[in-house]
């Protein structure tokens, strides 16, 4: 590991209260100080290149992932726009959106606005998955690829688009034959986002 | 000047005589004549016990309030169920645009931890063991243990690896020699029983040599003539514990150089198997060299490592199903190597050789136990891939370690597509059901 990064590690590890906060501040992830060493670690050990930032090749190094079919979009939600290297604040700021929500979160008065885990910021993670070229809604061809990457070669264009077409239908309410962010939220009212979208840290 | 030196400089000589003499008059009683004889006398176990006793004390000072657990909780899940969990109300099967949180939060929680790509570097210790190299997190804590550790690195560095290294280069070179005389003599049984007499003396010798402390279970399990030993693969070391015990022929590639001079000492003895690069890839080729070797039963039993390359110790990765297919006994042997005196696993793509063996020989000491399982074999109507599982199951579980089904070879290259179909083919029988309506192109 690349000694800035072991002086970051340190420096957590060793920090007082005052400078945890100011830590804190700068990572916009309430995780312990061992969640987040161990955090730093996983990154480390998925940077073949050694360079402080993962590529896309070093996700997909993994072979879990790698068969996912959904794989491909799930890398690029850790990629901001137009960039090929994730660092470890932004590996950190995606993976925040899966801690679970907590009741009493600590965390209101550090960030601004929502933390990255509410409900609202799930959801929000999901649609840029179907949203393939960023523009806020889903179109039905982008409805369709997404679609066409989960099932495969297993079933029909021509039935494949009906489902399309027929999610589109019961989700449109503005009649654009896209899907915007707002209806996305009202289709999904009565699933369980914040349990299906979180994963248990442990410690 | 130099007439001032004369008197120190015979001096200088006579220290360094006198204690080069006691120095391999020492090795010799202590160490090579009882690996001659296959005697012990015990110093290798009371080093460990003591080193036991020291890493305790160590690791209390230490801050271990992270200790290295699991970071996430995985649930079992499996895709059906989630998604029959996500559906609205409907039974009838159908997409929801949730559908995509199963896929979302598995895909996330293997960018946290997955199952592979850990078993390709060096297991991760809760206790330290004084060497650097294992503790990620080192950083002064108290100047008593910094002490302790720069000792341990003096006795390492400046005792422990010289002897080591002598004893390395004995028992190589000892090989070397006595199997070439040894294939001097006409072939029968003088001819083999001293090849195994020469084979087991000069490997106990390269175990002293590696301050190997093993234990062997279930002996009387010990592979037999006609048949194939196969054990999971942690290091090359691996090969010199099993030979220590037990003659078997080895299976390898020719190389050059060292290794070259070795092997072709090794076959001048007795039959080993060994593959020019070209002959490695034809596999009906290897299949019949070991099915002609495993059928003459004067010949002593293969050693074969089925998953192909090292695997960090922590589980047993896919065994290749061509040591399966010969059809004949199989002897499973477990080894497992205790981290806590030193890291066994040799990464590859990290580490050359030298540096591997460099790591080995001043680390504490190797420890290890080794279990010889109850012979098996080819059940009717089991076909290769099956029963290679099935060693490969009992081996893991012997042996205290995870049973993947993950490919080995997934250290260097890329997992198979067809994977990511199965997958595929599972989500669209949920999405349409597995009734006549779902037409598939």
């Amino acid at each position: 590991m690349g000694l800035q990064g072991w002086r970051n590690v340190l420096a957590l590890k060793t920090s007082k209260n005052n400078n945890r906060a100011a830590w804190q501040r700068a990572f916009p992830v309430p995780l312990s100080h061992s969640q987040i060493t161990r955090l730093y670690s996983r990154f480390h050990s998925l940077d073949k290149g050694e360079n402080g930032a993962l590529s896309r090749e070093d996700f997909q190094r993994i072979p879990e992932l790698a068969i996912n079919p959904l794989g491909d979009r799930i890398i690029n939600a850790f990629f901001p726009e137009g960039e090929d290297q994730a660092n470890f604040r932004g590996f950190m700021r995606t993976l925040a959106h899966f801690r679970p929500v907590e009741d009493n979160e600590k965390n209101k008065d550090l960030t601004s606005g929502e933390p990255l885990n509410s409900r609202t910021n799930k959801l929000l993670f999901a649609f840029r998955l179907y949203d393939l070229d960023r523009d806020d809604k889903i179109s039905r061809d982008e409805l369709l690829q997404v679609l066409r990457m989960m099932v495969g070669v297993n079933i029909s264009d021509e039935q494949l688009g009906s489902i399309a077409d027929r999610t589109i239908q019961e989700a449109d309410t503005n009649g654009d034959m896209c899907i915007s962010f707002s209806e996305f939220i009202k289709v999904l009212e009565k699933v369980d986002v914040e349990q299906k979208m979180s994963i248990r840290f442990l410690h | 000047m130099e007439s001032y030196l004369f008197p120190f400089d015979s001096l200088i000589c006579m220290l360094l005589g006198i204690s080069f003499t006691v120095w391999f008059t020492l090795l010799l009683v202590f160490i090579i004549v009882p690996a001659i004889f296959g005697v012990s006398f015990g110093i290798r176990r009371l080093y460990m016990k003591s080193l036991i006793k020291l890493f305790e004390w160590a690791t209390l000072r230490m801050d271990n309030g992270e200790t290295l657990k699991r970071i996430i909780a995985k649930e079992p899940v499996s895709l059906e169920q989630e998604i029959q969990d996500m559906r609205r109300g409907g039974a009838e099967p159908e997409f929801d645009m949730s559908d995509i949180f199963y896929f979302c939060r598995r895909g996330v929680e293997s960018i946290v931890d997955d199952e592979v790509t850990k078993r390709f570097t060096a297991e991760e210790l809760e206790s330290w063991n004084l060497l650097t190299r294992s503790n990620y997190n080192f950083h002064h804590i108290s100047t008593r243990l910094t002490a302790l550790w720069g000792v341990g690195v003096l006795i390492r560095y400046g005792f422990l690896l010289p002897l080591r290294v002598t004893l390395a280069f004995t028992g190589v070179g000892l090989l070397v020699v006595l199997t070439s005389i040894v294939g001097l003599f006409p072939n029968g049984r003088m001819k083999n029983y001293l090849s195994d007499k020469v084979h087991l003396m000069c490997y106990r010798i390269c175990v002293r040599a590696l301050t190997a402390i093993i234990t062997y279970h279930d002996s009387e399990n010990k592979p037999k003539n006609g048949g194939i030993c196969v054990a999971n693969h942690t290091s090359p070391i691996d090969v010199i514990i099993l030979a220590s015990d037990g003659c078997y022929a080895m299976v390898g590639q020719v190389h050059g150089g060292l290794m070259g001079v070795i092997q072709r000492a090794m076959v001048k003895a007795c039959p080993h198997i060994w593959f020019e690069r070209s002959e490695v890839k034809d596999r009906h080729l290897v299949a019949k060299r070991l099915s002609d070797h495993v059928a003459d039963k004067s010949k002593l039993p293969i050693l074969i490592f089925p998953e192909g390359t090292c695997i960090n110790n922590t589980s047993v990765m896919m065994f290749k199903k061509g040591s399966f297919e010969i059809g004949c006994t199989v002897y499973p042997v477990a080894i497992k190597y205790d981290p806590r005196f030193g890291d066994a696993f040799w990464n590859s793509s990290k580490f050359g050789m030298v540096n591997y063996l460099l790591h080995m020989m001043s680390s504490w000491a190797i420890v290890c136990s080794v279990w010889y399982l109850p012979p098996m074999s080819r059940m009717e109507g089991e076909d290769a891939v099956q029963f290679a599982n099935r060693v490969k199951a009992a081996i893991a579980r012997k042996g205290g370690l995870a049973d993947l089904l993950w490919d080995g070879g997934l250290k260097r290259g890329k997992v198979k597509e067809v994977f990511k179909e199965e997958q595929q083919k599972l989500y669209s029988k949920v999405l349409v059901g597995s009734s006549e309506d779902g037409s598939s192109s």
